[in-house]
Parts: C-alpha cells; structure tokens; sequence
C-alpha cells in the first residue's frame, strides 16, 4: 500500500513538472502563441494512446497464443488507458484547433483516424462487459481485438489518400521540420511523462482485474461448498 | 474430409435451411428497399445529387443490412444446440466459417440484385453502361463484408444483447472497406464513369488480410 501512495505521489510530482515546463519553460511560439502550449500534453497524450493500443494488441496475441488469462488481465487494463489517453486526444485537439483552425472538427486524416481508434476500443470495452464466462469473454475479445488492429492500417491508408489538414509530423518529419532545442526537450520530457504515467495506470488497472478475478474465483468456490453442504 | 469439400456441404445446409423458410432473405430484402426510400424523404435528392450520394446510399444500406442478417447465422445455431453437431463434425472450423460465409455472401448478393435495379430506377441513375465494374465492386466489397460479419456473428453469438452488438462490432471494423468501395462505387455512378485502381487495392488489400485473420483465428471462435 506504502509503494502505491509513493508512486502516486512520484506521478503527480512528474506531471506538475511536465505542466510547469509546457506553461513556462518553453519557449512562446511565434505564430500560436500560448494555445499551441497544449501540444505538449496533446501529442504526447497522442503517443502514450498509440502505445496503449500497440500493448493490447500484444496482449491479445499473446492471450491466444498462451492461453493464459494474465494476458487477457493485461489486455483490458491497457484497452481502458489507451481509450483515456484518447480521450484526452480527442478533448485537447479542438480546444487547440477553435482559435487556430476556425473549426472545432475536420475530417481530415488524424483526426479521424483517432476518432475511429477511439470507437474501435470502446466497442472492444463493451464487448467484454457483454460475455459472462472470463475464458470465453478473453478468447472473442482477443479476437476482436486482432481485428481491430488489422484495420488501423487500412483506415490510415484510406483516410491518407484524402488531403490531409493536420500538421505535418514535426519531430522525424522531413528536412524542413524541426523544433527549437527548448521545445524539444520539453516535448521529449512531456511525452515520457505521459508514458511513465500510462504504464502505472496499466498496473494498478492489470491489479484491479486480478484482484476481481480473484473474488470470482473465490465466489464460485464458496458457492461449491455450500451446494456440498446442503 | 477436405476443407473445401466440408466447406461446401455447409454452404449447402445454409441454402436448404434458409430455401425451406426464405425468412432471412425475404426481410433483408425489404429492409433494403425501405432504406432505399427512406433516403428520398430524408435528402428528396435531385438525379444529380442521388449520382453524387448514390454510391454512399448503397454502402450503408448493404453495411446495415450485413449487420442485421448476418446475426442469425451463428445465432440460429446456439438456439438449437446445432453448434455442438456441427463442432463434432469432421469439419474444421475454418469450413464451417468458410462455408457459412459463403452462403451469406449469395444472400447479400441475391439482395443487391434486387437493389441495385431498385436504386437505379427510383433515382434515376443508370448503371447499365457500368454494370460490370460495378459487380467487381459489389463482389469485392461483400466478400470482405461478409467474411468479418460472419466471424463476428459468431463472437456476437457469445454475448448478450446480440442484436445490438454485431453492428456495434462490425460497422467500425468495416470503416475503410466502406471507404474504398463508396469511393470506388462513386467513381463508377459519376457523369463520365472510371474505375480508380487505387480504391480497388484497397479493397482488395481489406479482404486479403481479413481473410487471412478469419482463416488463422477461426480455430479459437469455435472451441468449447
């Protein structure tokens, strides 16, 4: 219990630096101004879900592979954090795009292929609340969420043919991308926040299922013995 | 038994079962008619426009559709306990999902035969000069659509709320092949027709790889 309140409070430190580095450390952006400040809490948010996404789908191979209920354990705890981090996406993005753009929404190619990931996952959460047996209920979510993976691909392709709006890739972008040195360290030190704080809500969610899969374990069991009894 | 030939024996239970009723056609077919003229009090559009949202009007109507006949066919199969029958079979899973797939493939082109005609009259849109590409289109289009929608029928049969699950499941999943074959489908209903290679690709890009995830995790939809 003592570990968990320390990292607790080790992540809230981090992120009150992250903020404080956004905020003030980096450097004001010439065109933008303040509100382009968000990016640093919007794309690194964009990485940490990327990442949350890519662990599911690990997750769920390996759950078929194995056939070990940990990883089905470890699949619905990234499932839920990487549909948070979209969310946050999904929130930070207009805010940013009102004053910059003139439009809170655009079809354009991220910002739909997000909207579709965070559909995607949310439909894999549904369906897990769906099945009541915990083997059965892991092997279709691990299916599906193969499917959804697959598809990730195929959306960006689609959706890329289109002309896209959305900034271009300005870290490992082409020759004329690039940051100035303070903002990348900012945006290097926020991404690795978000990571930091996206792998502790994976473990205190892959615990919570553990834990829940526990009682049902003991549930059953104690439901056993008092049919014995009678 | 080879899997093709088990494959086919299931096609064909699927067409005797659903030849004795009709039940599964009958209502997707009229379903896709009153969608079809749903679309005309919704927009009223002019042949102009029903041109430009013709090929959008006949993705969603078949999507929905898709997503509302497919359930039956696992679903069918739980209610009667034949699932277990057709587990003991020396069919491999892959044949059964192949072959029910298949079936539903002829369903939902028995329907866009009697829509397609439907659409073109009431809109006014002709598609006899481009019949041929657009049946490439269709073919393409619902062998990607029926394949993930069966493999999905089966993990909807799983759950609860079946009914409302499949669409839930299916129509994300379905997004770019929806993409592709509107965009494909409106190049062929537009004013001087073609057929944009690049839209095909990824179609055909879609049920390649769908295909191949159905035939490798088919095993794990099927087990007890």
């Amino acid at each position: 219990m003592k570990r968990y309140a320390l990292v607790s409070f080790l992540m809230a430190a981090l992120l009150f630096c992250a903020g404080y580095a956004a905020l003030f450390v980096a450097p004001d952006e010439s065109t933008m101004h303040a509100i382009q400040r968000i990016f640093y809490f919007h794309a690194s948010s964009g990485w940490a879900a990327m990442e949350g996404s890519a662990i599911v789908f690990a997750a769920n191979v390996l759950f078929l592979l194995k056939r070990d209920l940990k990883w089905d354990w470890l699949g619905v705890a990234s499932a839920e954090v990487s549909v948070a981090f979209w969310t946050v996406v999904l929130i930070t993005g207009p805010i940013w795009a009102h004053p910059v753009w003139g439009v809170w929404w655009t079809w354009d190619a991220r910002l739909t292929l997000s909207l579709v990931i965070w559909l995607l996952y949310v439909a894999y959460l549904i369906l897990r609340t769906l099945v009541n047996d915990p083997e059965r209920r892991a092997v279709v979510s691990a299916i599906f969420g193969v499917f959804v993976f697959l598809g990730v691909p195929l959306d960006y392709l689609s959706i890329r043919i289109w002309r896209t709006q959305h900034p271009q890739p300005v870290v490992f972008g082409g020759a004329n991308s690039g940051l100035d040195p303070t903002m990348a360290k900012v945006f290097f030190f926020c991404s690795g926040v978000m990571t930091v704080l996206m792998i502790v809500l994976i473990r205190q969610r892959y615990r919570l299922e553990r834990l829940r899969h526990e009682v049902e374990t003991l549930n059953l069991a104690a439901e056993e013995r008092a049919e014995v009894v009678r | 038994m080879s899997s093709a030939r088990a494959a086919a024996i299931v096609l064909g239970k699927e067409i005797r079962a659903e030849m004795r009723t009709r039940e599964l056609l009958q209502t997707t077919v009229v379903f896709t008619l009153i969608v079809v003229t749903l679309f005309n009090f919704a927009f009223e559009p002019t042949p102009d426009e029903a041109r430009r949202f013709g090929a959008g009007l006949i993705w969603i109507t078949l999507l929905f559709a898709g997503s509302l006949m497919l359930n039956p066919s696992f679903v069918r199969e739980q209610a009667n306990d034949t699932i277990y029958a057709l587990r003991m079979s020396p069919a491999s899973a892959f044949a059964i999902v192949f072959g029910k797939s298949a079936a539903n493939f002829i369903f939902l082109g028995i329907t866009e035969v009697i829509l397609l005609p439907a659409f073109s009259l009431l809109y006014n849109v002709p598609v006899q000069p481009v019949l041929g590409r657009l049946a490439f289109i269709l073919f393409l289009g619902t062998f990607g659509l029926v394949m993930v929608g069966t493999v999905f029928s089966a993990v909807a049969a799983q759950a609860r709320m079946r009914e409302l699950l499949l669409p839930l499941l299916l129509l994300p999943v379905l997004i770019p092949l929806m993409f592709a074959a509107v965009e494909a489908t409106a190049g062929l209903l537009a004013e001087s027709p073609a057929l944009d290679r690049t839209w095909v690709s990824v179609l055909a890009a879609f049920d390649v790889i769908f295909f191949t995830a159905s035939w490798l995790l088919c095993d794990y939809l099927l087990e007890e």
